[in-house]
């Protein structure tokens, strides 16, 4: 039996809950087809959970894509087709990239290893000055704190995943609320064992009373703990939510059944903290958003 | 006296793994020279430092050294060319580990950075001023008791902020901009 996965028209992190909610009451040896044919739109979110999905299936699913020859090929541009060949059969005509997009700061990228991140870091130092300091009217300093975030978040794939996952980064204009405001957005996604499953793994590990993916969210993201003894471990999570906090941000980790997010303190976005019982999905998906600065 | 440069290995310090194997690397130039050492890690051509290679890096290699009961080699450590984007990172590893350590300006200036009592760093200062000093110059500029001054320099010591030689003690900072502050087995 096949089953046809109906992509919303506009994928993000929220949207990308509808896909879920079709594929998680499905066997992970159901073929399914995911259909993008009337896709119009994708955050880098939405495309790097597209790869992780593709990997999370034990039969390797099809892919329609999106018939709008502009989202083709911006999706091109940003190398998803070129990952999602070796992970879906594709259908459909693929358009090439069009000439250099300047909101793209990193296509999606492979993270399997500790030298893909240094690769993510040396790539993206090259472009991020100009799309932060002068797209975004940030400060200069942001440039380092963001790549600084940028290879934790990887990182976390390398060390807690157990499989490779995807990165991507982008600015775009934010549409949640009225007159949009432009934002670069950091999007991590891996299919592998997830938060919960992790900190399960630490030795002497005693499940409490209660225990569920948004606890280990909590107790992760929030008090920084890790599978590791070492107490050198935890930083870096931490370290990204001092960034987001310092820059106005955004911090959204799912993983599991559950997301957690660092809410910004301005009113740019409005989200709730932890949200439970959602469908579910294996590994993390983590998404940094950081707003322009406006005087 | 042992320099050497960390941008000789890698641009960015990215990566717990990257950061282990630059620890290691400074760890065997460590073992190659004797029971004392003063070393300079230098950072002025490294790009990026993030927490994890700051924690491999700076905390790890401080750790295998600093100790409040008996430290196996005496081996102190100045950090050069810390800049502002690297701080975070390096204050971060400091406070998680209660760690200190001495970074060098570049206009030759030390100072402390990390974890460390107003006493504590009160008598460090002093004895950086004064280039090298004993136990009652201590005592006599802070008004605490001799066997408190001693006290306290003797942890300065333990976590490698002073050296001790003989019956006094050196700022590690200041040891490395004069010209010849004491001689180490190198």
């Amino acid at each position: 039996m096949t089953t046809v996965i109906n992509v919303p028209h506009s994928l993000e992190d929220k949207s990308f809950e509808q896909v879920l909610d079709q594929v998680a009451p499905l066997p992970l040896d159901e073929k399914i087809i995911v259909d993008t044919r009337h896709a119009r739109w994708a955050s880098p979110y939405g495309l790097t959970a597209l790869l992780a999905l593709a990997q999370s299936r034990a039969e390797r699913p099809i892919l329609y894509v999106p018939e709008a020859e502009n989202v083709s090929s911006y999706w091109s541009r940003m190398d998803f087709f070129k990952h999602a060949a070796e992970l879906y059969d594709i259908q459909g005509r693929v358009k090439s990239a069009k000439a250099t997009e300047t909101s793209v700061l990193l296509e999606v990228t492979s993270i399997s290893k500790s030298d893909d991140v240094h690769d993510v870091v040396d790539k993206i130092q090259q472009r991020a000055q100009d799309a932060l300091v002068k797209n975004l009217n940030l400060d200069a300093k942001i440039t380092m704190r963001f790549t600084m975030a940028l290879s934790e978040v990887c990182q976390n794939i390398v060390e807690h995943a157990g499989r490779g996952g995807w990165v991507a980064v982008q600015t775009y204009t934010w549409r949640v609320r009225l007159g949009g405001r432009k934002v670069v957005v950091i999007a991590v996604a891996d299919p592998g064992i997830g938060f919960r499953q992790s900190l399960e793994s630490m030795p002497g590990f005693q499940r409490k009373d209660r225990w569920d993916d948004g606890q280990a969210l909590e107790e992760t993201v929030m008090r920084g703990a890790s599978r590791f003894r070492d107490p050198g471990r935890g930083q870096g999570l931490a370290g990204v939510r001092r960034f987001v906090g310092n820059w106005d941000g955004k911090l959204s980790i799912r993983s599991g059944t559950a997301r957690i997010a660092v809410l910004p303190k301005g009113d740019w976005d409005e989200d709730e903290p932890l949200l439970e019982n959602l469908s579910y999905f294996p590994g993390a998906q983590v998404q940094i958003t950081i707003p322009e600065r406006v005087a | 006296m042992l320099r050497k440069s960390v941008c000789e290995l890698y641009s960015n310090l990215v990566t717990r793994p990257t950061g282990a194997a630059v620890r290691c690397e400074i760890e065997q130039e460590l073992d190659r020279i004797g029971d004392r050492a003063l070393t300079v890690i230098d950072f002025s051509h490294v790009g990026l430092l993030d927490f994890s290679c700051a924690d491999e890096i700076v905390a790890k290699l401080l750790l295998q050294y600093v100790s409040t009961d008996a430290p196996r080699r005496e081996v102190y450590f100045v950090f050069r060319g810390i800049s502002e984007s690297h701080m975070e990172a390096i204050e971060a590893v400091l406070e998680r580990h209660k760690l200190a350590l001495v970074t060098q300006q570049t206009d030759g200036e030390s100072r402390l950075l990390g974890i460390i009592g107003l006493e504590e760093r009160r008598a460090w200062e002093i004895i950086s001023q004064l280039g090298a000093g004993a136990v009652a110059d201590v005592a006599e500029a802070t008004g605490l008791t001799r066997d408190a001054a001693e006290r306290m320099l003797d942890t300065l010591w333990r976590r490698r902020l002073l050296i001790r030689y003989d019956d006094g003690y050196v700022a590690v900072g200041s040891a490395t901009v004069r010209a010849e502050p004491m001689r180490l087995d190198a």
